[in-house]
């Protein structure tokens, strides 16, 4: 394991910045959010983002093409922005899961080369937690937040940073900050990782049960009774799919400039009273329906196509964002029985 | 108070004089709630919850609770009572149907503010006086309430209930020195360059979830233009970063004279963008222009953007005020 004293972490982050480009949590006055470094940006240990790091990797909106039209002919712009290099430092153990989520639907056949490409250019340096919030519940999901998944896993524990390589392109990382870092033992870490875990079985949802979601509950669970009342006052706003880490939909959709086409496309929630709107109609015409959508998916539909893995890494983000607060707790409580 | 409501509710309910009551449910932790239909009074003898952080305005779910048809109760804090008010004046609700309970409200709690000092893994809070005892998994925290009172009710502009066939606790006053408009003047002291920095700052932590629109009692639209792929500007993407901006600009104007400033917006936020100061800003213009003018005092009333007198300013107040036209 490699050690860098917490007074050179400024030289840690100036000397990757110098390679590539680097973001990182900071501090705003509404909360905590990633923004690229540069000389004098202060790194945020805030236990999480606003808004999730899968942003890097399957943007919000993002321009995939452009025709342009002159007399007969029509030139096809590639509007692509994503070959460069960078680094997200400070990315959570929940986070750090979710990409390996998304992994598996956009990596899959047919790939979709814009994530593919960002992913190939992108970095992951995680951070373990040391101060977990009572909507954390990545433990439901086999995640510990005290070993987070990424190229490079953190900790930040006494008076240095400890650095751990878990991939080729993580050693790589390492390679080039190597004048700044020296070896160390594990003893620190190892110490933090046991402290933490024993604050973890304090958090009231560490151990959400998940059994009622597994095997052959697909009818079971598509047929509740309980979906009305649960969706009831859903307001069918957004808001939980797009601090998702782990929604993948997204919309498509072509912009007439007047003289060619602007063709985008941009994440679309199954809240949406659009979402899979389709030439005959929509297969999904009330709240109850969307709103049963995003459960499914997420605890039933997903596991089954992916041997098992729930498509929800418990970051707590729609727990603490849902104008109504309605979420995927409430949701698994209910229909796993226990609240029954 | 959660017992006196909690109670009349069942009674309510039992004697068949409503066959719903619309309130608010414990929620996961000590600070969430959601709301309500309660139908069976055993759901509501476990479930039912008015506390603190009880701050759903309640008022936009009889919208679609009318339609069923039935007799309802829904209990209304003084400034859902405006809400309420707007929806009547605009048929949107029947008041036939509806039973007004209203409800003494001392402000409500923001547990974001809570969190914004520091304090994590919440396991419970309990209100003693005037302070919040957060107990945390990492110690007990004790906090002054008003340092983490909602930033809309820290400007309340009304304890008084505007409509109730029934009271539980006290009914207030208007409050026209609350200071809700004192941002909004700041803002207008600012340089045209300033305040377009400030709202572009703002705004452009929009993730275009539609919170705001559909917590928001006056957008109560079968569907809204920017949801229709019919409408030539459904605006699921926008081309441009500005154009995000303006879906807030417009949506301010469509609820121009008709906002009560309930401030559901900027509580549903999940950027913490002060979408209320939009609104804001139209209420105090128009209270300038036309005279003052408070939407949801009344249900007849017409609003300064729908009627005529002879002595309302002329177009030319845009230039006389300084601006660009």
């Amino acid at each position: 394991m490699k050690k860098i004293a917490l007074s050179k972490l400024n030289d840690f982050f100036a000397a990757i910045a110098a390679e590539e480009k680097l973001y990182l949590p900071v501090d705003g006055e509404k909360g905590t959010d990633y923004k690229l470094w540069s000389e004098g940006v202060t790194y945020s240990r805030a236990l999480n983002t606003n808004r999730s790091a899968k942003d890097f990797f399957f943007p919000q909106t993002e321009n995939i093409v452009d025709f342009k039209r002159e007399g007969k002919t029509i030139e096809v712009i590639d509007t692509r922005t994503e070959a460069e290099d960078f680094v997200v430092f400070g990315v959570r153990a929940c986070d750090a899961r979710s990409f390996g989520i998304l992994d598996k639907v956009f990596l899959a056949d047919p790939v979709d080369s814009f994530y593919a490409s960002r992913r190939a250019h992108g970095t992951i340096v995680t951070m373990a937690c040391t101060r977990p919030a009572e909507t954390c519940f990545c433990g439901a999901f086999g995640i510990d937040m005290t070993a987070p998944e990424g190229d490079i896993s953190c900790w930040i524990a006494e008076d240095a940073l400890w650095l751990s390589a878990n991939t080729e392109k993580g050693e790589a990382l390492l390679n080039k900050v190597a004048s700044l870092t020296e070896e160390g033992d594990t003893a620190a870490v190892d110490a933090q990782k046991a402290a933490v875990k024993e604050i973890a079985k304090k958090l009231p949802l560490q151990n959400l049960p998940t059994d009622a979601f597994k095997g052959d509950v697909l009818l079971e669970k598509f047929n509740s009774a309980k979906w009305p009342e649960l969706s009831k006052a859903c307001l069918g706003c957004g808001t939980c799919t797009f601090v998702c880490p782990t929604c993948q939909c997204y919309d498509v959709f072509d912009f007439d400039t007047g003289h060619g086409v602007k063709r985008a496309r941009c994440w679309d929630s199954c809240m949406y009273s659009d979402f899979t709107k389709m030439a005959h109609g929509n297969s999904r015409n009330s709240q109850v329906e969307r709103f049963r959508q995003r459960f499914m998916h997420k605890l039933v539909y997903f596991p089954m196509n992916n041997g098992g893995e729930f498509g929800c890494v418990g970051c707590g983000r729609c727990l603490s964002k849902c104008p109504i607060n309605m979420n995927i707790v409430k949701v698994m409580k209910s229909l796993g029985g226990d609240a029954e | 108070m959660q017992e006196l409501m909690k109670n009349r509710a069942i009674e309510l309910l039992s004697a068949g004089e409503v066959d719903r009551v619309v309130g608010w449910k414990k929620g996961e932790f000590a600070y969430d709630c959601t709301p309500a239909i309660f139908t069976d009074a055993n759901d509501l003898r476990d479930n039912f919850v008015y506390d603190d952080f009880t701050a759903p305005n309640l008022s936009k779910y009889l919208v679609a609770e009318c339609k069923k048809g039935g007799k309802m109760a829904v209990f209304l804090k003084p400034c859902d009572t405006y809400s309420f008010n707007q929806l009547q004046k605009e048929h949107r609700i029947k008041r036939e149907l509806i039973h007004v309970i209203g409800i003494e409200c001392n402000g409500k709690a923001d547990v974001d503010k809570i969190k914004a000092r520091g304090v994590d893994g919440i396991t419970g809070i309990t209100s003693e006086g005037a302070n919040f005892v957060v107990e945390t998994i990492y110690g007990n925290e004790t906090m002054p309430k008003y340092e983490v009172m909602a930033e809309r009710c820290l400007t309340c502009k009304s304890k008084k209930h505007m409509v109730y066939d029934e009271l539980i606790g006290e009914t207030g006053d208007v409050n026209p020195d609350c200071g809700r408009f004192d941002m909004v003047a700041k803002l207008e002291a600012m340089t045209p360059d300033e305040r377009f920095a400030f709202w572009r700052g703002e705004l452009s932590r929009c993730i275009r979830c539609n919170a705001c629109r559909n917590v928001c009692p006056a957008c109560t639209c079968e569907q809204c233009v920017f949801d229709n792929p019919n409408s030539g500007i459904q605006q699921k993407v926008a081309v441009t970063s500005f154009e995000e901006n303006m879906f807030h600009i417009i949506r301010a104007y469509h609820v121009a004279g008709r906002c009560t400033d309930c401030g559901e917006c900027s509580r549903v936020c999940p950027q913490s963008i002060p979408l209320h100061l939009l609104n804001r800003k139209f209420i105090k213009d128009m209270n300038e222009l036309y005279g003052e003018y408070q939407a949801g005092e009344d249900t007849t009333s017409r609003a300064p953007l729908t009627n005529y007198n002879m002595d309302d300013c002329e177009p030319s107040i845009v230039h006389e005020r300084g601006g660009k036209a």
